[in-house]
C-alpha cells in the first residue's frame, strides 16, 4: 500500500498539497473573519492580481531553474507598462493586437540583453541582473514628457478590457487577464513538463557542469530562459497597464522580490533543477490572498503584511530544507532498497539455475 | 596563485585608471568640485552605504550575500524613534536600535549556518520582514525632534571639518584592512569563501565564522541606520531602502567575486570612491540620481562583462597560437 502510494506521489507533490490546504485554511478563516469576503468582487481582485503576478513568476521561474536569477522583472513589468500607456495615450488609434505585441517585443529586447550578457558574456546573473534592473529603472526614469499616464486619456477598450467578463461560473466572472494569465501557466507547465527543452532547463539547474559535458547547449537554453522571461513580463506589463490604468514610473517597483517570494514558496529552488510552474502559482495566488485579506481585515493594521510575508517565506524555506529533503531522502532509499531486493532475487535465481 | 595575484593587481590599476579620469573630468568641468566643502559632501550624502559596503565586502568574500542590510537600517532607525515617541530616555532608544541589529543578524546568520538555508533566500526574507516591521512601528508617520545634540553629531563638523560618520568610515575601514588582510579570522574568512568544505576538514569552524559574520553585519547596518536618522532628523518606514543593492555593487565593482573567495579592501575602497565621485559630478551637472544609478548599473555590467571578453579574445587567440605551433611542430618533424 505505501510502496503503491510512493509510487504515484512524490514529495514535491505533497508539498503543493499541503499549500493548497493552506490556502483553503487561510480562505476559510478569512472567510469568518471579514462580512462579504466571498463576494465576486474581492474574486475579481484577487484573480486579477494574482494573474499578473503569475505570469512573472512563471518566466521567472524558467530562469530560476537553470540556477539563474532575474532581478530586472520589476523594471521590465514597470517600463513595459508606462511606455505601452504612454504611447496608447497619444497614438489612441492603435490596434490593441499592436500594443500587445509592442508590449511582448520590449520584454523581449530586455530580456536578450539580460540573457547575452549572462550567457554569453558570463556575467554573474545576480550581478547583471542587478545592473539591468538599475538601468531599465533609470530609462524609464528618464522618459521625456510628463511622469504619468491617466487612465482617462487611455481608449476606451483599454478600459473596457479591464472590465469584461470573458465568462462567468455562477456569479464569479473571469476576466481576460486572468484567462490570459491561465492560459500561459497551462503553456509552460506542459512546456517544462514534457518538451525537451523544458527537461534541459531541469538538466542544466541540477548541475551546470554535468550538462555542458552531456553536450547541452548551455548558453542557448540559458539565453532563450531569459527571453521568454522577458516576455512573459513585458506580457504582464501590458496587462498591469489594463488592470491599473493610472501608472507613474514608480510602477511594479519592487516586484521582482514579490515574484521570486512567490515561487520560493510555491517550491521553486534558488539553487536551480526543481519547481513547478503549480508551486509558483500557488505560491503567488497564497501571496496575494493574504495580502489582499489582511487589507480588509480590520483587527490588525495592513502595515502588517510584508512583516508576514518575509515570515511564511522564511518558515517555507525552512520547512523544505528539513521535512521536504528528508522525505525525499525517505523516497531514494526505499527506491533502492526495492533495487536491491530485485537484485538479490535475480541473483539467487541465477545461483539457482547454475545449481 | 601568482597568476590570480597579478590578475588583481592589474584589477586595481584598471580601477585606479577610471577613478583618476573621473576625477580629472570632474575637476575640469565644475569650478567647485575641488573644493574641501564638496569633497565632504561626497562622503557625507552617501556615508551610510559605503559604512555598510564594508561589512558587505566580508559577507560576500565568505560566498554568503546579505540583502537585508538595507532594511535592519531602517528597522534598527524605526526602533529608536518608536520608543523616543514613547519618551523612553534617548540613549536607551539608541541602545535599542543596535540591539535590534544584533538581533536581526542573528537571525539571518542562525538561518544560514545552522538551519543551512541559502543566505540569498534568508536576506530576501529579512528584506521584505524587516521592512514589514518598520513600517509596522512607524505605520505612515514621520518621527523627528530628536535631541539637538544628536542632530549636530549627524550633519555638524566634529572635529576640523569632518563630520562624525566620516571618521566612523575612517576608522571602520583602517579595522577592516587589518582583519581582512593580516588577521587568522580574516584568512578564515577567504579559506570559507574559497571552498567550505576544504576550511570545515581543516578544522575551521565554519558556522561560527558566518554567524559572526551576519551579526556583525546586522549591527553595523543597525549603526549606520541611526547615523542616517541623526544626518536626515527624521525617520519614515521606508528610510534607507535600497541600501543593500548599492553596498553589494560597491563590493562587486571592486574586484570581490560574487562566488566568493577573492577580493580585496583596497579594490573596495578604490570602487567607493570612483562611485563617490561619478555620483558628485553627476550631480553638479545636474543629473538626476535615478539616472545616477542607472549609470552605475551599467558600470558594474561592464566592470565585470569587459574583462571576461578580453579573457575571450585572449583565449582565442592562445588556443590559434597553440594550434599554429603544433601543426609548425608536425611540419619538422615531417621534413
Amino acid at each position: 500500500m505505501m510502496e503503491q502510494l510512493k509510487r504515484y506521489f512524490r514529495p514535491e507533490q505533497l508539498r503543493e498539497l499541503s499549500l493548497v490546504f493552506l490556502i483553503v485554511l487561510i480562505f476559510l478563516f478569512f472567510g469568518s473573519q471579514i462580512q462579504g469576503y466571498f463576494s465576486p468582487r474581492i474574486f475579481n481582485r484577487v484573480t486579477s492580481d494574482v494573474a499578473i503576478i503569475a505570469v512573472v513568476a512563471i518566466g521567472e521561474t524558467l530562469v530560476l531553474l537553470t540556477r539563474n536569477y532575474d532581478l530586472s522583472v520589476g523594471s521590465i513589468v514597470g517600463i513595459t507598462a508606462f511606455t505601452v500607456g504612454k504611447q496608447l495615450t497619444n497614438y489612441p488609434d492603435m490596434i490593441p493586437i499592436v500594443a500587445l505585441l509592442l508590449a511582448i517585443g520590449l520584454g523581449v529586447a530586455m530580456g536578450l540583453l539580460n540573457g547575452l550578457v549572462i550567457a554569453y558574456g558570463r556575467v554573474p546573473s545576480l550581478v547583471a541582473t542587478l545592473g539591468t534592473m538599475a538601468i531599465y529603472r533609470s530609462a524609464l526614469v528618464a522618459y521625456p514628457g510628463n511622469k504619468i499616464v491617466v487612465t482617462n486619456d487611455l481608449p476606451e477598450w483599454v478600459l473596457e478590457l479591464g472590465r469584461m467578463q470573458l465568462f462567468t461560473i455562477g456569479e464569479f466572472n473571469i476576466r481576460p487577464v486572468v484567462a490570459g494569465g491561465l492560459v500561459m501557466f497551462i503553456i509552460f507547465q506542459l512546456v517544462i513538463a514534457y518538451l525537451p527543452y523544458g527537461r534541459r532547463l531541469y538538466a542544466i539547474g541540477s548541475n551546470p557542469e554535468a550538462a555542458r559535458i552531456g553536450g547541452l547547449p548551455s548558453s542557448q537554453i540559458v539565453l532563450v530562459a531569459y527571453i521568454i522571461c522577458g516576455a512573459m513580463a513585458g506580457l504582464a506589463g501590458f496587462m498591469f497597464m489594463v488592470r491599473y490604468g493610472d501608472l507613474t514610473v514608480t510602477g511594479a517597483l519592487g516586484m521582482e522580490m514579490q515574484v521570486i517570494a512567490a515561487a520560493v514558496v510555491g517550491g521553486v529552488s534558488t539553487n536551480g533543477g526543481s519547481g513547478t510552474m503549480i508551486g509558483a502559482l500557488l505560491g503567488a495566488l497564497m501571496i496575494n490572498l493574504l495580502q489582499q485579506s489582511l487589507l480588509r481585515w480590520l483587527v490588525i493594521s495592513d502595515f502588517w503584511v510584508n512583516a508576514l510575508l518575509g515570515l511564511l517565506i522564511l518558515i517555507a524555506v525552512t520547512i523544505d530544507a528539513v521535512i521536504i529533503n528528508r522525505l525525499r531522502d525517505i523516497w531514494t532509499q526505499r527506491g533502492l532498497e526495492i533495487k536491491s531486493v530485485e537484485e538479490k532475487k535475480v541473483v539467487k535465481e541465477r545461483e539457482s539455475h547454475v545449481a | 596563485m601568482l597568476h590570480r595575484l597579478e590578475r588583481l593587481k592589474s584589477w586595481e590599476g584598471l580601477l585606479l585608471f577610471i577613478l583618476i579620469l573621473v576625477i580629472l573630468f570632474n575637476a575640469f568641468s565644475t569650478p567647485h568640485y575641488l573644493t574641501v566643502q564638496n569633497q565632504i559632501n561626497l562622503f557625507q550624502l552617501h556615508i551610510e552605504k559605503i559604512i555598510v559596503a564594508l561589512i558587505m565586502t566580508f559577507i560576500i568574500i565568505n560566498a554568503e550575500i546579505d540583502l537585508s542590510v538595507g532594511s535592519v537600517m531602517g528597522l534598527a532607525g524605526c526602533v529608536m524613534a518608536f520608543m523616543f515617541e514613547r519618551d523612553v530616555p534617548f540613549v536607551v532608544c539608541l541602545l535599542a536600535g543596535l540591539l535590534t541589529g544584533i538581533v536581526t543578524g542573528a537571525i539571518n546568520g542562525f538561518m544560514v549556518s545552522y538551519v543551512g538555508l541559502s543566505s540569498l533566500i534568508v536576506t530576501l526574507a529579512g528584506l521584505i520582514g524587516y521592512r514589514g516591521v518598520a513600517h509596522v512601528l512607524l505605520e505612515n508617520r514621520s518621527v523627528g525632534n530628536y535631541p539637538e545634540w544628536f542632530d549636530r553629531l549627524g550633519q555638524q563638523p566634529l572635529i576640523g571639518p569632518f563630520p562624525l560618520a566620516m571618521i566612523i568610515f575612517f576608522v571602520l575601514l583602517i579595522i577592516a584592512l587589518v582583519i581582512l588582510q593580516w588577521s587568522g579570522a580574516g584568512r578564515y574568512v577567504f579559506v570559507i569563501g574559497n571552498n567550505r568544505e576544504v576550511a570545515r576538514y581543516s578544522g575551521v569552524n565554519v558556522r561560527r565564522v558566518k554567524m559572526a559574520l551576519f551579526i556583525v553585519s546586522g549591527f553595523i547596518a543597525a549603526f549606520a541606520g541611526l547615523l542616517l536618522a541623526a544626518r536626515l532628523g527624521s525617520m519614515r518606514g521606508d528610510t534607507a531602502q535600497g541600501t543593500e543593492l548599492e553596498a553589494i555593487t560597491m563590493a562587486v565593482l571592486g574586484g570581490v567575486s560574487i562566488f566568493g573567495g577573492t577580493g580585496s579592501l583596497f579594490g573596495v575602497l578604490l570602487s567607493i570612491l570612483i562611485i563617490l565621485n561619478l555620483r558628485n559630478g553627476m550631480g553638479l551637472l545636474n543629473v538626476t540620481g535615478e539616472t545616477q544609478t542607472g549609470v552605475i548599473g551599467a558600470l558594474l555590467i561592464l566592470s565585470v562583462l569587459g574583462p571576461n571578453m578580453w579573457q575571450g579574445v585572449r583565449d582565442t587567440w592562445n588556443r590559434r597560437r597553440r594550434v599554429h605551433r603544433l601543426h609548425v611542430g608536425e611540419d619538422q618533424k615531417g621534413g
